[in-house]
Order: C-alpha cells, then structure tokens, then sequence
C-alpha cells in the first residue's frame, strides 16, 4: 500500500510543476506588474523603471519562473495591490472561511446522503427508494447558481429563517457564545445547498453498495445465524458499503472547491471563491495567481486522498 | 439519403428474426417511460419554439432603454415584466435562451468530435500513444478548470463568442475523451474485433466502421449529458460575467441581475424565469440521457 501511496503522489509532482508553469504564463499575459497599482502622478518613471529592475522584471523568463516559484513554495506569493496586504496574510483569512463552510457542508452532506441512501437500497423499488432517486437525479441536474439564488430567494427573502450575507453579525464578542453561533447560523444556509447538491453521489454508490450486498454470502450467512434483520443492516451491510463512499470524500472537496466561487459570490461569503471573483474584476493578479495555484493543489490533494483511501479499502486497486 | 432508406427496409424485414436495433430499443424505452418521453417532447419543443420565436424579435429595439419602464412588473406591456433599464423580460429570455443553446450546440460538436477520435483512438491501439493522451487528459481533469477558464477570459484581447466557445472546448474534451476510451479498451479485445485485424482490415475502418457503431448508443447518452453540462457551464459563466460578452444577452445575464438584492427579493420576474428555464433544460436533458443511457444496458432496460 505505502508503495501505492508514494508512487501516486511522484505522479502529483508533474501535474503541479505543468499547472504552474500554466499559471505562471498565464500571469505573464496579465497586463501590468506588481508596480502598476504604485503609480501616482507623483511617481517618478525612473524610480518604477529601477523597482522592476530590482525585481528582476528584464530577467529572462525561466530565470523569472524560478524566482517565483520557489517564492510560492515557501508562501510568498507577493502583495495584493488593492488590499495592500501581502497575499499569504490576505488568503489566509479567507482560507479559514471557507474552510469551515467546507467542514459543515461535508457534515450536512453525510447527515443527509447516509440515512437515505441505506434506507433506498434497503427498501428497492418502494415508494422512498422512488423518492429518493428523483430527488437526487434533480439535485445531480440543477446548477449550483440556480440552487443558491432559488434557497437564499425562499430561505433567507421571503421566509427570512436565514441570514443573506456575511460571516457574522458585529454586536456579538470575537470568541463568546454567540459568537460562534451567529457565524454557524451564517454558515448554514451555504452549506446547505452545497451539501443538497453534493449529495447524489453519495446516495447513488451507497444505495447500489446496499442493494449488491443483499445478496451476498455473508448477509445470508448472518441471517442464518438468527441475527435480526435490522440489526444485519445496521452492522453488517452498512459497515461494508460505507468503507468505498469515505473514497468520495476526496471528490467531495473538489466539487467544493469549484462550488465555493459561486456559493460564496451569491451567499456574500467572505470566503477564497468570493475573493477570487473580486481579485478577477478588479485586476489584482498576484492574488490570483496565487488563489489558481492554491485551488490546483487543493483539488490534486482531494484526487489523491481519494486515491488513497480507495487503495486502503480495496487492495485491488494499483496505481501504475 | 437513399442507402439509409435501403438499410431500413432491410431492416425492418429482419426485425422478425433480428434482435431490434439500437434506435429500436431506444424508441422502445421512451414508450415504456412516460416521463422521458414527456421530456422529450417538451424539450424538442421548447427548443424549436425558442429559435422560430428568436427570428421575430427585434433585438435592437428589445434593447432600447426606456427609463419610464424601470423595473415594470409583468402585465400588458410587458408579459413577464422589464428590467433595471425598462427592456422587455420576454424578450431577453428567448434570445437569451437561444443564444446559450446555441453555444452549448457547438461546444457539445466540437468537445465532443475530439473526445471521440481521441477516446477511440487511444483505446484501441493502447500502448504508447494511449500513455501520452492518459497523462494530457489526467492533467486537465486534476487542474481548477472553472478558474483558468475564467482567467483565460479576461486576459484574451479581443474576446467575442468564438473564443469563448474555443476556451471552453480546450477544458471539456478530456472528460469525454477519457470515458470514450475506457469503452473502446474493453470493445477493442472483443472476438469480432480481432477477427477483423486477422482479416487485414485497416485500422481506421476498424476503429470508424465497426468499432463507433457498436458503441453508438454510449456516444449518444455522452454528447446527450454533456450538452446538459455545457448549458450549465456556460450559464454558470455568464452569470459570474465572464461567459458571453455583454452585447450578447444569454440566460445566465439575466439570472445574474439576481446578485442586486433589491431585484433578488422583489423583482422576481427578472431572475426566476430563466433560473427556471434553466432548470427545465437541465432536467429535461438528463432525463432523456438517462432514458437512452438505460436502452443502452439490456440489465436496466424498462422496455
């Protein structure tokens, strides 16, 4: 298994040396430079003119690659223009938010996909199991965009159980009691819907897994054996579907990632999807360039988790 | 024209002792299943009535802006009311809606002609050229595709509708690609296979005339689905402003008027329409993928 492991993340290593060399093109393309959003009518040319030397502005490409790249390794990733921050302090903040939509979205996820999906596969072709598969065919179909406006319309407008914007209301103390919950309260409508329409997957694997094991050897055996039926599924069929839907945790957090530029831009999240959306329109390409490089990472770090735990739960799975 | 209306008449003196073919299964299945072929007809009209109803409406002067009209609920003037700057709802949907179907059209073409040569390509002869394409395709779907997209567009100068088709395409053939492979790896060591390669037969004529016919219906259920994504992406773009530029009303612009509170909580006619347009289009596609994709397995057939 470890050889699995290592081998999988030596092939991650190409991956992220092309997407960085990506990216870093793609910033070369990018009008300006870090020294753009320092020009004011005082500004002297020749002073701006000797930064970018100093900078290695005029250096040759690779040489431009190198210097970066072992910058963004070690997390400097330059200076934000528009919020004057440097963009490690900047995202860092921000990484936080999401992090914590992302933890209570995958609970809210699992909290709903698990009960259903045993429960369908339990009870195949019943009017639930119906149920089931249509709601989670129409939450596979509908875009994230169209969810979000349609929950925060009814949920947080027309119904006002949910608050509409931000990460918390500003009369409550950083760390008292309500604190913290006026910043789950803002979370959970977000997750929520991130959490509605990540669950398909989840509910597909689990029910078909339910429905496969029915008729295995083992619950047979179990049954034989006297042991209740409800107590076979709680022990027996369960325990052994659920091993292969923890492998969905690592494309979980990609589909979350991608999502969180909309949730978070609809929701007003303050999160690394709204931050991104606002360093896009208002030109603020070091933190870009370095949000694209963080997100890339992430979402191979999710591949190869689920890699991982796939290999740990099925031997029979090899990576060459 | 007339060999196929041979081949039909072949066909369907055969049919007695053949098993039915793959258009016969799939006719089968929207038979049997009264929602897929609810869906199918709703869909085919929807999508018929939009482009004839596209051709009557003047979209210059649909997008005149008339102040005295801002933000006019749905009645007589204006079937489904007007927007911020007075212009007609209605109006703007059906363009809308026509312009995004035809952008994903294409991009379904297009992601999805290279997805198929390069899918059965790589498939069949494997080896080294399958590693090559393995590792392209492998990077595509591991990198952040939606932010590269969206980078993509704001730096590319002179930025019109086919280069918007053309950065999409560039990140949404490898998923098509790479499921088309994994059919034509398992098609490509099937007995009738070999025996053509022992026949001598070239391997174009092998992987073009045996090998796609027999995966057909996979083909079909994968463009079907992906026409379904390619809506939704490029709605999804234009609603984050960065799909079609904004001279070019698509159904994402308008659900995008949403992100101004004041029209989310009490303009409704602005956004919901196309939101549920949207979501028409989307369900009534998978569903009919979904439909053809059981045809395709005798284990899931309901006809």
């Amino acid at each position: 298994m470890w050889k699995t492991i290592i081998r999988r993340i030596l092939v991650m290593i190409p991956q992220l040396f092309v997407l960085s060399l990506l990216i870093f093109i793609m910033a070369k393309f990018m009008p300006g430079d870090p020294f753009t959003g320092m020009i004011t009518p005082e500004t002297d040319p020749a002073r701006i003119e000797e930064l970018r030397e100093k900078a290695g502005f005029y250096d040759p490409w690779y040489q431009q690659y190198f210097t970066w790249i072992t910058n963004a390794a070690q997390g400097d990733f330059g200076k934000s223009y528009t919020y004057k921050l440097p963009v490690s302090e900047l995202i860092g903040d921000r990484a936080l938010n999401t992090l914590w939509l992302a933890l209570l979205s995958v609970f809210l996820l699992y909290l709903i996909a698990i009960p259903l999906g045993v429960l369908a596969g339990r009870y195949q072709n019943s009017f639930l199991d119906k149920t089931v598969v249509l709601y989670s065919f129409i939450s596979y179909a509908i875009p994230v965009f169209v969810l979000s406006l349609i929950f925060l319309f009814f949920f947080g407008y027309q119904l006002q159980w949910f608050p509409t914007s931000g990460t918390v209301d500003i009369k409550y103390d950083t760390g008292s009691l309500g604190y913290l919950w006026s910043k789950i309260y803002h979370i959970l409508l977000p997750a929520i819907t991130f959490a509605v329409l990540g669950t398909t997957g989840v509910i597909q694997y689990l029910r078909t897994e339910v429905i496969d094991a029915k008729s295995q050897d083992y619950v047979r055996t179990a049954r034989s054996k006297g042991i209740p039926i409800n107590k076979v599924y709680s022990k027996h069929i369960f325990r052994n579907s659920l091993l292969p839907v923890a492998a969905f945790l690592g494309f979980t957090i990609t589909g979350l990632l991608g999502g969180s530029i909309f949730i978070e831009t609809i929701f007003g999240y303050p999160g690394m999807g709204q931050l991104f959306i606002q360093s896009i329109t208002g030109r603020d390409y070091s933190v870009i360039t370095a949000l694209v490089m963080l997100y890339g990472f992430l979402t191979l770090l999710g591949s190869l988790l689920s890699d991982i735990i796939m290999s740990i739960v099925d031997p029979r799975i090899r990576i060459d | 024209m007339n060999e196929q209306s041979g081949k039909l008449i072949i066909e369907t003196e055969l049919s007695a002792s053949s098993p039915p073919t793959g258009l016969q299964v799939i006719a089968r299945e929207f038979k049997k299943d009264k929602l897929a072929m609810f869906s199918l007809i709703s869909l085919v009209i929807v999508i018929v009535g939009i482009y004839i109803w596209s051709y009557q409406i003047d979209q210059a002067e649909m997008m005149r802006v008339s102040l005295r009209d801002k933000f006019a609920p749905p009645g007589e003037k204006f079937f489904l009311g007007a927007d911020q700057g007075g212009r007609d709802i209605l109006g703007q949907l059906i363009i809308g809606a026509k312009n995004s179907l035809t952008i994903a059209i294409a991009i379904t073409i297009i992601t999805g002609a290279i997805g198929i040569i390069i899918g059965l390509v790589t498939g069949y002869f494997g080896g080294w050229i399958d590693n090559i394409f393995m590792r392209i395709i492998d990077f595509f779907i591991t990198i952040p595709s939606l932010m590269i997209i969206i980078v993509f567009v704001t730096i590319v100068p002179k930025y019109n509708i086919p280069i918007f088709i053309l950065i999409l395409s560039v990140f949404l053939w490898p998923g098509i690609a790479r499921l088309v492979r994994s059919k034509s790896l398992s098609e490509g060591s099937r007995d009738y296979i070999n025996a053509s390669k022992t026949m001598g037969t070239s391997d174009g004529v092998i992987i073009f005339k045996k090998m796609m016919p027999n995966l057909s219906s996979i083909l079909i259920v994968e463009m079907t689905l992906s026409f379904a994504g390619n809506v939704g992406i490029e709605t999804g773009l234009s609603f984050l402003g960065f799909g079609l530029p904004p001279s070019t009303p698509s159904l994402g612009t308008l659900v995008s008027y949403a992100t101004n509170p004041l029209v989310l909580s009490e303009k409704w006619w602005i956004w919901l329409p196309a939101s549920l347009l949207i979501l028409f289009l989307m369900l009534a596609i998978n569903y009919v993928g979904q439909a053809i994709r059981r045809s395709a397995d005798a284990k899931q057939r309901l006809g």
